[in-house]
């Protein structure tokens, strides 16, 4: 069973805030399939290469180079920057990093 | 003329006949939509217009008829995670409840350039994470052939949609079984193509090391039709493969005599309902029946199959998701203090339980001192999964078995059991772990539940024509 503080970790790592109600709920379901996962390790891979995907393609590169598939227009803009919650002109506006004193 | 249940085959015959026009096509279907959604909460978005977006493929009108393209005014549903542009898509998610389209995925393009006309967005389980489509935050979709019961999911709209005729037929994705479980509970035929047979360029990500669209259809014929359009190369994805790409359709009517039918022993294990495999197993001695040679096989890493696919998956959705964070698009807490307070707020307030838990899964995953242990472990099990089947394809043509344990079950009695769920993708999952085209076909009702049993169709990488000439030749036999 994964602790109170191992939870809160984890949270903190998603970027999520849970509340105590939420705590015991994730505690359980997490912990339930952390157990069910666990049969992983009855798994001889021992001499086994991991595999990530499956098509074989490695490093699909292209020349450097503006293929000018998408031209930015206003309407275009609009939809891209203008769907930000907080805008200055053509530019996202971001919440300040750190607290003012 | 506008008879209920038109497959893409029939509707195209009819307007080449002129039994009636591409618009009264399209008002006959958003007519059915308007009357029957309330019921089934199919769609989460419709269309009121046959063309939504505008533009025409050019040189051409709506009103001509008698275009070559075999998809020419037939009306689809799209599952609300492919972008079409100028339009919402949530990805049944409150995060993205105002989220409109920049642009349209590549398979919106390829549908709309062969002339489809598109009826709407289809609901799904948020960030298609589920099998029931019960976590979607607009409520869940109800099966059309019994609406106390699931559809399955997470692609559950749009198969709910295509069995209740409210589409000829619709696009889903599948991550783990997304697109066949939901054919399979709805009674109707559900295609994953080989992992980058299909662009996912537009499609919100969920896991893109599995990701893979295809269609849901009355027929295989129909699957075959759509997958034409569907597949090929993508600059804008670059695990799409630069394959030869043949016509789907050629060969469905060649004999599938003489083909060798793999069946693995351990899909009939635990866990699988008696009525599921009594329908099966009628299905196989069909096959035998055909002509095909049947051969049990062993796939001895299938029993951790689940296990690695839920490690991997929540560990890229924990990558995919981070995006959602309240600064560019969707939806942004207003009262954050500084910057990661707003990516605490807004993620905390826009996402839904699972998509939070399996970030929560995949971040535990990754993180420091657990990641060999689990991320690492749980793809060389996946090198495992995929060895197994390339191993039991030097022997077989096509792997068969069932599609789910069991067929569709009553809406609420899994949900507070995550787990429970995650069991019901057991034989759908390790098909996306090594990358490979699969098909569900409906094979008959189970003899208690009295719902769809769906049967599963695995062929070797790229190998659709065989996988869909398998299914058209049985389906042709169980009718």
């Amino acid at each position: 069973m994964l602790s109170d503080t191992e939870v809160e970790y984890i949270a903190k790592l998603a970027r999520i805030t849970i509340n105590d109600a939420e705590k015991e709920k994730l505690k359980k379901d997490l912990s339930a399939i952390l157990d069910y996962i666990e049969k992983l390790n009855k798994a001889d891979t021992s001499s086994v290469e991991p595999l990530y995907q499956t098509t074989g393609l490695v490093n699909a590169t292209r020349i450097d180079e503006p293929r000018g598939e998408f031209p930015m227009n206003d309407k275009l803009e609009g939809l891209l920057i203008g769907q930000a919650p907080a805008r200055k002109e053509r530019f996202v506006k971001v919440k300040s990093i750190l607290n003012k004193k | 003329m506008l008879e209920k249940n038109h497959t893409i085959k029939s509707a195209r015959e009819a307007l080449k006949r002129r039994d009636f026009s591409v618009e009264e096509l399209f008002n006959h279907y958003h007519q059915r939509i308007v009357e029957k959604n309330k019921d089934l909460n199919a769609y989460l978005t419709v269309f009121e217009n046959c063309l939504p977006t505008g533009d025409l493929p050019k040189g051409e009108k709506l009103k001509t008829e008698n275009s070559k393209s075999p998809l020419w005014g037939i009306p689809v549903a799209i599952k609300d995670n492919m972008l079409i542009e100028g339009t919402r898509t949530t990805a049944g998610s409150k995060i993205l409840e105002n989220y409109i389209s920049a642009y349209d995925a590549t398979v919106i393009k390829k549908l709309r350039s062969a002339g489809a006309v598109f009826l709407g967005k289809t609901n799904l389980d948020e960030f298609a994470m589920g099998s029931s489509t019960e976590n979607s935050a607009y409520g869940p979709t109800k099966n059309p052939l019994d609406t106390s019961r699931i559809p399955g999911g997470s692609s559950g709209g749009s198969a709910a949609a295509v069995a209740g005729d409210l589409a000829v037929f619709a696009l889903g994705s599948d991550t783990g079984g997304s697109i066949r479980q939901p054919a399979s509970m709805c009674g109707i035929v559900g295609l994953k193509p080989t992992y980058g047979r299909v662009s996912r360029h537009g499609l919100i990500a969920m896991a893109s090391s599995f990701d893979q669209i295809g269609p849901l259809t009355k027929t295989v014929e129909d699957s075959a039709i759509v997958l034409n359009v569907l597949c090929g190369h993508d600059i804008f994805d670059s695990t799409t493969v630069n394959n030869a790409v043949p016509d789907f359709t050629a060969a469905l009517n060649d004999s599938i005599k003489g083909l060798t039918i793999g069946v693995p022993k351990e899909f009939f294990g635990t866990g699988l309902s008696p009525e599921v495999e009594e329908r099966i197993k009628t299905t196989i001695t069909k096959l035998k029946d055909l002509g095909c040679k049947i051969k049990e096989i062993s796939l001895p890493n299938f029993e951790y199959a689940l296990a690695a696919y839920y490690v991997a998956v929540p560990s890229e959705i924990s990558a995919n998701l981070a995006r959602f964070d309240g600064v560019r698009y969707g939806y942004s807490a207003k009262d954050g203090e500084n910057l990661i307070d707003t990516y605490f707020k807004s993620r905390t307030e826009g996402l839904g339980a699972e998509p939070k838990r399996r970030i929560m899964l995949g971040a535990y995953a990754l993180s420091s001192g657990y990641y060999d242990a689990y991320y690492l472990k749980a793809q060389k099990v996946r090198a495992l999964i995929k060895k197994d089947f390339d191993e039991a394809f030097k022997d077989v043509d096509v792997i068969v078995g069932p599609t789910a344990p069991n067929t569709a079950f009553k809406i609420g009695e899994k949900a507070s059991d995550p787990l429970a769920l995650y069991l019901e993708d057991v034989y759908t999952v390790p098909v996306n772990l090594a990358g490979l085209p699969a098909i569900s076909i409906p094979c008959g009702l189970g003899t208690e539940s009295k719902m769809p049993v769906g049967f599963q169709i695995i062929a070797k990488p790229f190998d659709e024509a065989t996988l869909l000439r398998v299914a058209h030749q049985l389906e042709q036999a169980l009718k």
